[in-house]
């Protein structure tokens, strides 16, 4: 067999107009000239799952911290024998990924105080869960306490006689690095849990591979998978929102949700439109710190700051109801389901295995809500307030002249936000002008064209050789990096033209239009009965599950967020095509298969014919 | 004189008496029962061999003839086999039995518009023939179609009995011949378009969790006798997905010739053999009948069944047998592979090494 190897990062260059894009970036994050020899022995994946666009310089706090409390908790907190964190570097504006074992002879002296510590997490779960919720809250407390306002002239009178000392320049800096560093705590709490979650999920999971050779790894996470997720709440409350605007009569007022202060004063001035407002507004806090991405960059759009997008949403589920659809997840289903499978295995087994499974599964299904929940305290409801508060001094500075564009600061890299930061209230102190607007303007509008430049092509799924076999159990698990899936990359895949491969990650089979959708501002596209076709998607496009028949995705495995949400749908999906959302385009006929992980172009001219021009004319109904 | 009846229908509600019917019969008889979808027909009872055998006045002679016989003199064997299934094949079959069964062929084809074939098929009680899990299968006859020939093929049917195979068997197994008898369906034909046979295990390994499904094109007999090599296809029985999947080269099909009113073997072209012969649908739909006739039965089970070409999508999937599985049920699979014995942190630090290759 001959070996196949992704390129060398070092021999890549980027588009023309991209030149000089390492100096946005930290030293650290980009591959450097003189470790060519080290970082080409290693192999590296993109993660397109968490960062399928380019990242600006500012936003790569996201996976600075997030990658690196990752690897925190695997090789410092926990021990995790054989699995240490994952390196990651930013490559023409893309990030990428490569995980990093134990040394062998390191392993066997983990064992003992990886037992110690997990099994510690593990006996003390909800407790230490709860204390948790406590730590996050008040986290998220004093990130909302943070403002970033313009320095007065003046120190304020009672500053001075009060004798504080300080001005109000030393609580701004204060404030940003405050920003930061709970920032920072909020990655590690992130991680405090999530580890151990996903390593209980693997011994259930190991153990259902052993004694079912083969069996589905969709069956292991339908047993385990729990229906009343606090991730999913956010959804859940537009929908108690929709059905009450039914029940009070409310409908008519929905007209235009593209206004939602005209939208929210004609609800107001109807009648029961103080008890609809009442609802509405205890429903947002926390609900509505939800993002339609997935918090990993500054333009992500939290339905707080955008109430148009989750009024937009009761409107659409106000029409399903009008229209007698019922709107609710099939939760009761997905128990019955859940038990079924459950049953059904327990009954193929040994007393002693039985034991063993019903201990694992137990253990696995309490440590799961977690791997869920977690997702809408940090990625939603913390950095909802991170990318609020950022903006906010963008906003500030850009008022101060640093830059032409209320958010530009996201092209200047952190620690340039303080040195810009720096300068203002060395402007402010000294009582001269300060540098920034005249520097930052020509350099931000220098960056914006690489950035650009480097949007406009798409990056590597991987670079350098691929071992032979990934065994690292969170690349598989999480990424759904697996050995086909990198073959299926490498153009080795015996799937024809007009087909993908992926991981079964939701059951059914749909048939369907495809609408491709590579970010969450072209979700508005999306009509009934589309298949959804994306790089990846986020928990947070819940409101238009209600509305497709299924998912495909570039990337993601068995516990990506898309299969997740999918199964909670019960709905088809396949995700972990690598291509798909590159190579189809909407409006072709999919056929996705759930069970067995294949995507498929049918050809429509095999349709019969009336029913084609049915489904046309459906298709153009929907859109007006 | 009374006697037990010589003709059981299927459907008729009577409960299966193994002694009576055989194997095949009354498995088909207990799976009508049950609801699941069995070709229409009937069985000529074990009753109707004795009474056959006694008009005959032949038992005597059978009797003698295997007296002292030498299951190692292949030559001697043959011979008495020889004219043993002479002895039965050329006497008439008595008028009762004849009228009888007439009868019965004729309600059965009243059923349909038009003439159906039929297969007649051997139904031994189990220790008489070899090869209990494979029992009957040389004595099955196809496609007949009329009273005359289907009369004919049930004393063909008695004659395998006294095979060369079958008479070394018993004498090798000490099984004697006195009581020794038949039964024999009589079924309306399938027109197969796919048939083969499901597992509810995996037979390689003992897996209960797996259902075994081999296919190939137009009757199932070619499957059954190993001469062609049918998709093979494994589902898993909760979740009823295709874990693994191999396609076989399914070189040849055994299909009606409708003109001739025969079967013919034809070859499968080159681009029907590189397809799997059966959709997703017809994979679940196979998984889900084994997976019933396994809850009936109580014990693994292994299929035969057939796609009949003339009936539509949804009803199309007829169920030929299920008998127990006996190579695997037996073995106990029930230990607990050693990295993830147990539970709790220790067996979370096992499975974490194993998964990635360090246990």
């Amino acid at each position: 067999m001959t070996e196949k190897s992704f390129p060398s990062p070092y021999n890549q260059k980027p588009a023309p107009a991209a030149d000089g894009w390492k100096d946005l970036y930290a030293y650290n994050l980009v591959f450097q000239d003189n470790l060519r020899e080290v970082e080409e022995a290693k192999f590296w994946f993109c993660d397109s799952q968490h960062w399928p666009t380019v990242t600006k310089p500012f936003e790569t706090i996201g996976f600075e911290f997030a990658v690196s409390c990752l690897g925190q908790y695997n090789s410092r907190h926990l021990l995790i024998p054989p699995a240490n964190g994952i390196e990651f570097r930013i490559h023409n504006g893309y990030v990428f990924m490569s995980p990093v074992g134990v040394p062998e002879e390191e392993i066997g002296a983990r064992v003992p105080q990886f037992m110690e510590r997990a099994g510690h997490y593990f006996q003390n779960w909800d407790t230490l869960l709860q204390q948790w919720q406590g730590k996050i809250r008040g986290t998220i407390d004093e990130l909302n306490e943070l403002s970033f306002t313009a320095l007065p002239d003046a120190v304020p009178l009672e500053d001075v006689t009060s004798g504080k000392g300080t001005g109000p320049n030393n609580d701004l800096l204060a404030n940003f690095d405050k920003l930061i560093s709970l920032t920072y705590r909020a990655w590690q709490y992130h991680f405090e849990f999530l580890n151990l979650g996903y390593v209980a999920y693997l011994d259930f999971f190991t153990f259902c591979k052993e004694v079912f050779p083969g069996i589905p790894d969709q069956a292991v996470a339908k047993m385990v998978q729990g229906v009343d997720m606090e991730l999913f709440r956010p959804d859940d409350e537009l929908k108690k929102l929709a059905k009450l605007a039914v029940e009070l009569g409310l409908t008519g007022h929905f007209g235009n949700t593209e206004d939602p202060t005209a939208t929210l004063a004609s609800i107001g001035a109807a009648t029961n439109g103080a008890q609809w407002l009442a609802a509405w507004t205890e429903a947002q806090d926390p609900w509505f710190n939800f993002t339609v991405g997935n918090g990993f960059y500054a333009h992500d759009k939290y339905w707080m700051d955008h109430l148009e997008l989750p009024l937009g949403y009761i409107k659409d589920y106000i029409a399903r109801l009008q229209n007698g659809h019922n709107i609710d997840r099939p939760v009761a289903e997905l128990v019955v389901e859940r038990d079924r499978i459950t049953d059904e295995y327990s009954e193929l087994l040994s007393p002693e295995q039985l034991e063993a499974f019903q201990g694992k599964l137990g253990l696995a299904r309490q440590v799961y809500p977690y791997v869920e929940n977690h997702n809408f305290y940090i990625e939603h409801w913390t950095m909802g307030v991170f990318w609020r508060k950022a903006r906010q001094l963008s906003a500030m500075l850009h008022e101060a002249g640093f830059w032409p564009e209320a958010s530009d600061m996201f092209y200047l890299r952190r620690d340039e936000v303080r040195e810009a930061l720096f300068d203002y209230v060395t402007g402010w102190a000294v009582g001269a002008p300060a540098i920034g607007p005249n520097y930052w303007p020509a350099e931000v509008a220098r960056r914006r064209i690489i950035v650009d430049a480097l949007s406009a092509e798409r990056p590597q799924p991987a670079l350098n050789t691929p071992p032979a076999v990934i065994t690292e159990p969170f690349t598989l698990m999480l990424w759904g990096i697996t050995s086909d899936q990198i073959k299926n990359w490498l153009g080795d895949s015996d799937a024809p033209e007009g087909t993908w491969r992926g991981m079964a990650a939701s059951s059914g089979v749909a048939e369907g239009p495809a609408r491709v959708i590579s970010s969450s501002d072209q979700l508005s596209e999306v009509r009934d009965g589309d298949i959804l076709v994306a790089p990846v998607t986020a928990p947070s496009w819940g409101p238009i599950f209600g509305k497709i028949r299924a998912t495909v995705t570039d990337i993601g495995g068995m516990m990506s967020h898309a299969a997740i949400v999918c199964r909670e749908y019960g709905m088809p999906a396949v995700t972990g095509t690598g291509t798909a959302s590159a190579e189809i385009t909407t409006g072709q006929w999919l056929r996705v298969d759930g069970n067995n992980g294949t995507v498929t172009i049918l050809d429509r001219s095999t349709l019969v014919e009336p029913a084609a021009i049915q489904l046309d004319s459906a298709l153009e109904g929907s859109h007006a | 004189m009374a006697h037990a009846p010589f003709i059981q229908f299927f459907d008729d509600g009577t409960a299966p008496e193994h002694e009576l019917l055989g194997g095949k019969c009354a498995s088909l008889v207990a799976m009508t029962a049950a609801g699941m979808p069995v070709p229409p027909g009937f069985a000529i009872t074990t009753a109707a061999y004795d009474a056959f055998i006694a008009e005959a006045g032949i038992a005597q002679d059978i009797h003698n003839l295997l007296q002292g016989l030498d299951a190692d003199d292949v030559a001697a064997v043959d011979r008495v086999s020889e004219q043993l299934r002479f002895e039965i094949t050329s006497r008439p079959v008595p008028a009762e039995l004849r009228e009888i069964t007439t009868a019965a062929y004729n309600a059965l084809q009243a059923r349909f518009a038009s003439p159906v074939p039929v297969a007649v098929r051997s139904s031994a009680t189990a220790e008489d023939l070899p090869d209990a899990s494979f029992a009957g299968q040389q004595d099955t006859y196809l496609w007949l179609i009329g009273v005359k020939d289907v009369t004919e093929h049930i004393r063909a049917c008695w004659a395998s009995l006294y095979t060369s195979r079958a008479i070394t068997y018993r004498l090798k197994n000490n099984i004697p011949n006195e009581g020794l008898s038949m039964a024999v369906a009589v079924q309306k034909m399938v027109n197969a378009r796919v048939a083969g046979v499901a597992i509810t295990m995996d037979p390689t390994t003992g897996d209960r969790s797996k259902i075994v499904i081999e296919a190939s094109y137009g009757l199932g007999e070619l499957v059954v006798s190993g001469q062609v090599t049918p998709d093979n296809i494994t589902v898993d029985k909760v979740m009823l997905m295709v874990v693994r999947q191999t396609l076989g080269d399914k070189h040849a099909e055994l299909v009606p010739n409708v003109g001739n009113k025969s079967l013919v073997e034809h070859e499968v072209s080159v681009q029907r053999r590189a397809e799997r012969c059966i959709s997703d649908l017809e994979i679940t739909a196979i998984a889900t009948i084994a997976k019933k006739a396994e809850k009936h039965f109580k014990t693994p089970q292994d299929i035969e069944w057939a796609l009949d070409a003339d009936l539509p999508d949804g009803e199309n999937l007829l169920l030929l047998q299920s008998r127990p599985e006996t190579v695997f049920s037996s073995t106990a699979t029930g230990s607990i592979p050693l990295s993830s014995a147990g539970f709790g942190i220790e067996s979370i630090t096992r499975s974490l090494m194993s998964q990635a290759g360090k246990a």
